[in-house]
């Protein structure tokens, strides 16, 4: 009497159709809103550094690591597998970078970053996907291997020319490009110090100016992934291995093949991400400790992003941005920002009054309020929190945003061949 | 048995298949043969051997005898692609799809080089859905459609390969009436483009309605093929189920008065407003096996996971009485409380429900007994008094093992069942509720369980016993009440019971009369 | 898993795996893997390292002790850096600040330590449960903003002293210290040890003998059978974070009670992912556990002779990365084997009993 498959509860039920606005269109109206609150949050708290183009300049480039961190994340959790080692990767990225740049120049550091953080993923392709070990432990051995490994090879090479076991011969960067003749013309905008105008121009300037190579192509892999993972067989595919493995096998998919091109890629954004480290303006090279926890908040701009491009892009975009405003400025211009935190959330506690969802409208109100208090009563904030403004940001985000993401299917599930039939 | 009407080389032929699994056969000797442009029924109930068989038919399994021809010609089938190949699809019982893709994303799935997957692949679904009447919009995610869309979207899958034999595994089980009448018309219009169906069910009136012919299986092995005009349902029932059932043990009532459980006004609806449970009211008596008959699907699992605590009911009442004569009101009882207030489960999917398959015997005894004696003495686990008590069952139940620090996934499911049996009757339960209790369990484990569970009754246990077995039911219960679409639809009689009764009440046919087709 | 030989190799075939991997390593740069080992081992009869070893093996030991309370629930409690940093400033905070009577104190400290990890472990549990944020990305950001707020606590003028160029806490006083056992120059071993030990004790009595141990294992290995058998997941999994984070609260005390007195902006950190390290190498098994942190005290503190012979003492961490993640590989396939085996053995023996008993099967 074999019956092998006990049934499961049936649903009846279909989810309901949203009105879709395309994704793109989304994105613009995004933008927009942000451009709009700290405008008005800079001319209302009389705090001009908010839409400076120099924080605005440093929240995009701080933004590119996090972004090539996201995409990582994004490329091997589409495949179902949970990648928490893009810390360690990024780590060896930033080692293989600064040893190729060093002595080759920056598009070699490039190469030797992706290749790099290629080898971190394919170690962790190899020991979820054919031995099937729990996806966050893998990850987290893989952190503390490519840490390991990193601070070895660098006491073994580069101790001898840089006399630092900690830090690398100097690389050199990209030039950097700015979009002439609008920059300048913005940039006089901005200098106008008129009101709303300048604001804009400040920001719009920060985003045109001064732009390396790099972060023009990180920004043109976040299309580039949308149109190979969405509009391809390989990216149908990959996607597919992530959301039912068992059903993609019935028909013929080899998803052991997908998931570890899928981890292996993964690891190689992590790398260009560590190579960005490297090569961002200023910056000269390895540094010990240098991506400082970055690889995890990529992945928070992942989940941020519902595991799609265009939200990771606004996802690395804002925490970026924190990332910028607390370095370059000071307690008390991140505190203004509190206070235009505290209008976002009103109006958000607005529309939510007005859909008669009472209790999360009253909360929202009253989160605002405390905002609101707190910029009253206090100067400025402490320089010791601030420089965890983007990790604090992380947990406020996704604290707020869980429950409507859906992540794919089968993410983190551990995947044998044969599980189907 | 055939009539006459010969189009040339059957659509498929399966000729003396037989496979046989450790410890059971599941297939002795099958013949099937499907015309071409025909919907040929296959019936039979749980564990006759209908899944084996298609499985067989699609290469997923291999038999051990016989053979397949397919359009006249001998065929092997190494993996579902040799089927797929022959123009063979298969349309699961459980989808395979993926809810976060598109439906033109699920159609194309590895098929990619036929059409692409863009446009072109948009026209030739749009193209098949004309021909068909298939509609489905190719744009839309899958967890935006209801199931009945859901199963236009497989069954396109398998039409996007080629195929031109279609296999449905129950199709019918999570459609409501409407949307079976759509999928039939669907069908019947496909007919008469030359596709040939073989519809697995167990419903007999939709059978009815749309075969042209009808085989019925039964433990294996073929009991016959015929024509819905010819036969009438109660002898389809008595077909599927035997001419005989089982004769009940003559044996001494020792059904009492008291209530035990008292289930009152039960509902429960599921997202889409259908109600998985409707209206139940239940009572069960101390010393009584109530059996819940019913194909599978019809709310015998949620009502069992209500009752128990791990599923809300939306509104309801269950009440228990103890051996004391206290009323506990479970309603808003934890699992837990419902446990130590006497009640014993033995769960249907043992492996998911019922042990912690790397742990040890006397682990797994311990496991819903985690306040109680004999696995708790005071504040502390008492292991010594588990592992003695896992001795006992084991001794008493007759569980092989080397020991009892072996890790229960190395049991046989016989065996695993005989532990959880022994697990949930000891600590003198007032209630068990036991769902499928011998379903992939040996002969002998089986009888030794029903042998208990019947001491058990005669010292006052009450049962509720869920069971797709009639053996079982017939064999265990003081009172049978079938269980149809969440609501309890008729009450039976073990001793007097006749197939065609409880097969039609069980698969919703209408009794009396003959059906129209 | 049942056999001593589950559990034991694939401790074993890691180890020896990753020390043959480093062996290469060394190779390729132009060293010596046995003068390396050897002088590893030598180093442990030099100076103070052996009490050294000790002393960092308990405080290994109490972290990966926390690290496997979560891991037992199949819960990545990767906070417990953070954890156990706060549970060491708080605590240091009030011994300092209340001169507090012997025995009292040091109870008052302990119990401040401890809940202060628990503490900095609500936030993300009480997420997990209510909102379903993974507690993987929340700890790691809470073990980042606890740097913050150490930093802010330790300032001058808050609750930070300047003393001898270094700003800290205001030293515990004396008789709030715990006593060590001083062996001469071999060094003194922390009297927290034996505290250390008795933490191990507990935990096993804790995981076999109690019913929160019990309905621990089964939530972590079935939450669906453990629901079946009456455990209530989420009070479950709140539980086990608050008391991870207790227990990582310990972890500083050895040094804060034994020899440092004072919390300052360079006491040790990065404990934490060494707890993790622990915790799978002992496979969350109290002596497994033990043994993990005796053999990571060792690689750390032996790791100084190896500057004596021109080896870059980075090898070390490349092992200990190596050791870990070929642990975690090799009980996964050792465990499949185990697996398959038993069941084969249990078929073949029931095979023989059934067939000198019946004939033929139905």
């Amino acid at each position: 009497m074999i019956d092998m498959n006990p049934p499961a509860s049936v649903t009846r039920a279909a989810a309901p159709v949203k009105r879709r606005i395309p994704g793109w269109a989304n994105g613009v109206l995004w933008t927009l809103a942000a451009i709009v609150l700290l405008t008005v949050t800079a001319d209302l708290t009389g705090l001009p550094n908010i839409t400076a183009t120099s924080t605005v300049q440093a929240g995009l480039q701080l933004a590119v690591p996090l972004l090539l961190a996201g995409l990582g994340g994004l490329w091997a959790e589409r495949a179902g597998v949970v990648n928490i080692g893009l810390e360690g990767m990024m780590i060896l990225g930033t080692w293989g970078a600064a040893w190729a740049g060093y002595q080759w120049g920056p598009w070699a550091a490039v190469v030797g970053g992706i290749v790099f953080g290629a080898l971190g993923g394919l170690l962790h392709a190899v020991a979820t996907v054919t031995f099937g070990v729990n996806h966050i432990v893998s990850g987290v051995a893989i952190n503390l291997l490519g840490a390991g490994v990193a601070k070895y090879l660098s006491t073994l090479l580069f101790t001898p020319v840089s006399h630092n076991p900690r830090q690398s011969p100097k690389v050199d960067s990209f030039d950097t490009y700015s979009a002439q003749p609008l920059a300048d013309w913005l940039g006089d905008l901005e200098k106008q110090q008129r009101y709303v105008i300048s604001d804009v121009a400040g920001i719009l300037h920060g985003v045109l100016s001064g732009v390396s190579p790099l972060t023009m192509i990180t920004i043109l892999l976040v299309p580039a992934t949308y149109l190979l993972l969405w509009h391809s067989r390989f990216g149908l595919r990959l996607r597919s291995c992530g959301e039912n493995p068992v059903a993609a096998e019935s028909l013929g998919v080899n998803v052991y093949l997908q998931k570890y091109i899928a981890v292996t890629v993964s690891g190689g954004f992590a790398g260009l991400g560590g190579a960005a480290l490297v090569l961002a303006p200023g910056q000269n090279g390895y540094l010990e400790n240098q991506t400082n926890g970055r690889g995890y908040i990529g992945l928070a701009a992942m989940i941020f992003g519902n595991w799609r491009p265009g939200g990771l892009l606004g996802g690395a975009a804002l925490f970026g941005y924190a990332d910028g405003l607390q370095t370059l400025t000071d307690g008390k211009t991140v505190l203004g920002l509190f206070y235009g935190v505290a209008l976002l959330i009103w109006v958000i506690a607005l529309v939510q009054l007005i859909r008669r969802k009472w209790i999360v409208g009253l909360i929202a109100v009253a989160a605002g309020g405390a905002l609101y208090l707190l910029y009253l009563s206090i100067d400025s904030l402490p320089q010791e929190l601030t420089t965890y403004l983007p990790h604090i940001v992380t947990i406020v985000v996704l604290a707020m945003s869980s429950q409507r993401l859906r992540m794919p299917a089968a993410d983190g599930l551990v995947y044998r061949r044969g599980q189907g039939s | 048995m055939t009539t006459a009407t010969d189009r040339g080389a059957p659509a498929v032929a399966l000729t003396g298949i037989t496979k046989r699994f450790p410890g059971v056969v599941a297939n002795d000797d099958i013949r099937l043969t499907v015309r071409a442009g025909e919907v040929h029924a296959l019936c039979g109930e749980n564990g006759a051997g209908k899944s084996t068989l298609m499985k067989i038919l699609y290469g997923m399994q291999q038999p051990d005898e016989g053979t397949i021809e397919v359009a006249g010609s001998e065929v092997r089938f190494r993996t579902p692609a040799d089927a797929i190949k022959a123009g063979i699809g298969m349309v699961h019982q459980h989808f395979m799809l993926a809810d976060n893709l598109t439906v033109l994303e699920n159609v194309v799935l590895g098929a990619e080089a036929l059409h692409g997957i863009g446009a072109r692949a948009r026209a030739r679904i749009a193209e098949l859905a004309g021909q068909t009447g298939l509609r489905v919009d190719p744009g839309v995610l899958v967890e935006q459609l209801g199931v009945a869309d859901r199963q236009r979207v497989e069954i396109l899958k398998v039409l996007y390969r080629g195929a031109r034999i279609i296999i449905l595994d129950e199709p019918t089980a999570v459609l409501v009436p409407q949307e079976v009448d759509e999928l039939f018309d669907t069908l019947r219009g496909m007919r008469e483009q030359g596709f040939t169906f073989l519809f697995i069910s167990h419903k007999l009136d939709e059978v009815r309605a749309i075969a042209d012919s009808i085989t019925v299986i039964r433990r294996g092995t073929t009991v016959g093929t015929v024509e819905p005009k010819t036969v009438t349902s109660r002898q389809l029932a008595e077909m599927m189920v035997g001419s005989e059932l089982p004769n009940p043990e003559t044996r001494e009532s020792t059904v009492t008065d008291r209530a035990v459980l008292t289930v009152a006004g039960l509902h429960l609806s599921d997202t889409g407003g259908r109600a998985v449970l409707d209206q139940i009211d239940l009572a069960v008596h101390a010393g009584e096996i109530v059996g819940i008959a019913g194909v599978e699907g019809n709310g015998q699992t949620e009502l069992v996971e209500a009752v128990m605590g791990m599923r809300k009911a939306d509104g309801g009442s269950v009440l228990l009485v103890g051996r004391d004569g206290a009323i506990t009101d479970l309603t808003k009882l934890s699992t837990l409380h419902r446990r130590e207030a006497g009640i014993g489960y033995i769960p249907e999917d043992r492996h998911r429900h019922g042990l912690l398959l790397t742990q040890s015997l006397w682990f797994n005894r311990i496991l819903g007994f985690q306040t109680r004696k004999p696995a708790v003495n005071g504040r502390w686990l008492d292991v010594e008094g588990a592992r003695a008590d896992t001795r006992r069952i084991v001794e008493q139940f007759d569980v092989r093992t080397p020991g009892i620090e072996v890790p229960a996934a190395a049991l046989s499911g016989g065996n695993q069942q005989k532990l959880i049996v022994g697990r949930e009757l000891s600590g003198e339960p007032v209630l068990v509720i036991a769902s499928h209790p011998t379903r992939g369990v040996d002969v002998g484990a089986q009888a030794l369980i029903w042998e208990q569970i019947k001491q058990a009754r005669a010292a006052g246990l009450a049962v509720l016993l869920v069971s797709a077995d009639l053996d079982e039911l017939i064999g265990l219960s003081d009172t049978i009440k079938v269980m149809l679409r969440g609501r309890l639809v008729a009450d039976a009689d073990p001793a007097t019971v006749t197939p065609e009764e409880l097969g039609s009440a069980m698969t919703g046919a209408t009794t009396g009369g003959e059906v129209q087709a | 898993m049942g056999s001593l030989r589950g559990k034991l190799l694939p401790p074993v075939v890691a180890i020896v795996f990753s020390a043959l991997l480093c062996s290469v390593a060394l190779i390729i740069s132009g060293s010596n893997p046995a003068r390396a080992l050897a002088a590893m081992v030598v180093q442990v009869g030099h100076n103070t390292t052996a009490v050294d070893i000790i002393n960092s093996a308990s405080i290994y030991y109490l972290i990966g002790i926390a690290v496997a309370i979560g891991f037992k629930m199949n819960l990545f409690n990767i906070g417990v850096e953070g954890q156990y940093r706060i549970g060491a400033v708080l605590a240091a905070i009030v011994g300092g600040e209340l001169n507090l009577p012997p025995v009292l104190g040091q109870i008052v400290i302990i119990v401040v330590a401890m809940a202060g990890g628990a503490l900095f472990a609500a936030l993300p549990a009480i997420l997990k449960v209510t909102r379903g944020v993974s507690e993987v990305i929340t700890t790691i950001m809470l073990n980042a903003i606890a740097g913050g707020i150490i930093a802010l606590l330790i300032k001058q003028g808050v609750f930070g002293v300047l003393s001898n160029n270094n700003i800290g806490t205001r030293p515990i006083p004396a008789a709030d210290w715990i006593p060590g056992l001083s062996l001469g120059s071999a060094g003194t071993v922390f009297g927290f040890v034996v505290i250390a030990i008795l933490v191990g004790v507990g935990y096993w009595v804790m995981l076999n003998r109690t019913r929160f141990g019990f309905e621990l294992q089964a939530s972590g290995e079935s939450p669906t059978a453990a629901t079946a058998g009456g455990v209530d997941a989420k009070r479950m999994i709140v539980i086990a974070m608050l008391l991870s984070g207790a227990i990582a609260g310990l972890t500083a005390l050895p040094e804060l009670l034994g020899r440092d007195h004072t919390y300052t902006l360079i006491s040790p950190q990065g404990y934490g992912f060494t707890g993790i390290a622990v915790a799978l190498l002992g496979r969350n098994n109290p002596g497994g556990i033990a043994f993990g942190a005796l053999l990571w005290a060792f690689l750390d503190q032996s790791a100084v002779s190896l500057d004596n012979i021109q080896v870059p003492r980075e090898i070390v961490t490349i092992m200990q990365g190596a050791i870990v993640l070929s642990v975690v590989v090799s009980y996964e396939v050792i465990r499949r084997l185990e697996l398959a085996a038993e069941q084969r053995r249990v078929g073949s023996q029931l095979a023989a009993a059934a067939a000198a008993t019946t004939g033929s099967a139905s």
